[in-house]
């Protein structure tokens, strides 16, 4: 306990409580934003068992698919792709916003810097979905 | 002016920024199809000879690379951060920084090894 | 409606209590009136020994911040009438030492305001003949930034200041980068050493509510992630020409 001299004041220091991000919705949107890396690192891992399935031939890859069709996992991917719009569309929202005006150098309207990421993450999902179809 | 009491934290937030981008555009599409539609039967699923010759074009593995080596780096970054701010493990940051960048490095050289004999 | 409404304000007396608490009042519920409103009429007609700082009521001085039903929030300019039928629980800015009631101790900000040389700097000997020319669009690039009051809600908003008190915060990094963005200024460098540290710019990890709750729209948390750009470029500058001049 620190010795306090005559006529310094005795201030109360506030301390944070550890479910801080409970307080608000505002800090749980944050800490639920912040969550999608796990998800983003837990489906890149599964990517690599995917590729490492297809290395070891097609029983191996029968294996895999089988093991993607139980109900967990498919559970696991639909939070997981929860997780990531939110990513996408938190990070459409403030990244673009940053770039363009140190860019320009002045205010540009939130739609005008957000809109063209849109567009390509749209044009994006249509051909990578062409192409995992075979359609392409 | 004594650029070295500078942080390095440019090189892991330049990274992370990357590979936002990489997640942010291109990951819902993937689980939607690998995690989703396709282990569910809602679409037919290509066979293996067919996911196998997708694979092995060059085009697609320089986009594997770079997807799951920027998207690594990305989580590793936010994952340290989200553990140290959210689940108040700031304390154990050197340990974090360990963990999560040393995981993500590992994760680059399986994703070469693996694009590279698949 | 009533015609009233409970404030229930945050006590907190140094000499004698261990932590604050709080203590309701019944004030007159107008429809002019502010949150500080209220608690002059606390201060003026119920309890003389209610301690809180305000000054021009008009939203420029920025000293009457508080906590209002945990929201950091310009007492000045919010309406009672929001909170009605209430109760409106007001109580110190978050994240500072308390020094009494609602007052809190603000020196941490101001020595990390100064800390990051928030003012115009010459490297050379800069004796203008005449004023200084500045461009509107040379302007524009940093007006938004110049608005702060430094009324310190965005500290009270900052979960990583609480978790982190080395923190350099919001409204000091948004005024740094203000001064970078000025064309008159030569002095980034310098800031640069100061600001694009673990507990400068690299702390900060976009929760975003600085600029929620900025009564000015200053928009701290974009002035910080621009700077993270700025300084992410100068890393790979110095990187890539170690001894060249940058």
């Amino acid at each position: 306990m620190a010795q306090y001299t005559q006529f310094q004041p005795k201030a109360y220091r506030p301390r944070m409580s550890a479910y801080w991000y409970l307080d608000q919705w505002h800090y749980l949107r944050y800490a639920l934003r912040e969550s999608s890396s796990f998800f983003v690192a837990y489906f890149c891992v599964l990517t690599l068992v995917q590729l490492a399935a297809l290395g070891a031939g097609a029983g191996r890859y029968a294996h895999f698919e089988a093991l993607m069709r139980c109900p967990l996992m498919i559970i696991i991917n639909a939070v997981a792709l929860a997780f990531f719009l939110l990513h996408s569309i938190t990070w459409f929202n403030l990244v673009p916003r940053v770039a363009m005006r140190q860019m320009l150098g002045r205010p540009t309207p939130d739609m005008v810097s957000s809109a063209p990421n849109y567009m390509v993450w749209f044009g994006a999902t249509v051909i990578l979905a062409l192409f995992f179809l075979g359609v392409l | 002016m004594s650029a070295g009491k500078r942080s390095n934290e440019p090189v892991v937030w330049f990274l992370f920024g990357v590979g936002g981008f990489f997640a942010a555009y291109f990951l819902p599409v993937h689980v939607l199809f690998y995690g989703l539609l396709f282990p569910s039967g809602l679409v037919h699923a290509p066979g293996y000879q067919q996911t196998l010759a997708l694979v092995r074009h060059p085009l697609t593995r320089l986009y594997l690379f770079a997807l799951l080596t920027f998207c690594f780096f990305h989580a590793a970054h936010r994952m340290r951060l989200t553990m140290s701010d959210v689940l108040n493990l700031r304390h154990l940051n050197t340990v974090l920084a360990f963990l999560c960048y040393g995981g993500a490095i590992v994760g680059t050289i399986v994703t070469v090894w693996l694009l590279a004999t698949v | 409606m009533s015609d009233t409404i409970i404030l229930e304000v945050a006590r907190f007396n140094p000499e004698s209590d261990a932590e604050p608490s709080y203590e309701s009042f019944e004030v007159p519920l107008r429809p002019d009136w502010m949150v500080l409103d209220g608690l002059n009429h606390i201060k003026d007609q119920l309890d003389g020994s209610l301690a809180f700082r305000w000054s021009c009521r008009m939203g420029i001085c920025g000293s009457c911040g508080m906590m209002v039903n945990g929201v950091p929030t310009l007492t000045c300019e919010t309406l009672l009438m929001n909170y009605a039928p209430g109760p409106v629980r007001v109580g110190p800015l978050d994240h500072f030492p308390v020094v009494r009631d609602l007052v809190v101790d603000l020196d941490d900000f101001l020595a990390k305001l100064q800390k990051v040389r928030p003012w115009v700097v010459r490297k050379d000997d800069f004796k203008p003949a005449r004023e200084f020319i500045q461009s509107p669009a040379q302007l524009e690039s940093f007006h938004q930034f110049s608005l702060c009051i430094n009324c310190t809600l965005c500290y009270a908003a900052c979960p990583v200041y609480g978790l982190d008190p080395n923190f350099i915060g919001p409204a000091a990094i948004a005024l740094a980068h203000r001064y970078n963005l000025d064309s008159r200024d030569q002095g980034i460098e310098d800031r640069l050493d100061i600001v694009s540290r673990h507990e400068g710019i690299w702390d900060c990890t976009v929760v975003g509510e600085c600029s929620t709750v900025c009564p000015k729209h200053v928009d701290p948390s974009l002035a910080i992630q621009q700077y993270k750009l700025t300084a992410t470029k100068e890393w790979f500058k110095s990187f890539l020409l170690p001894r060249g001049k940058h």
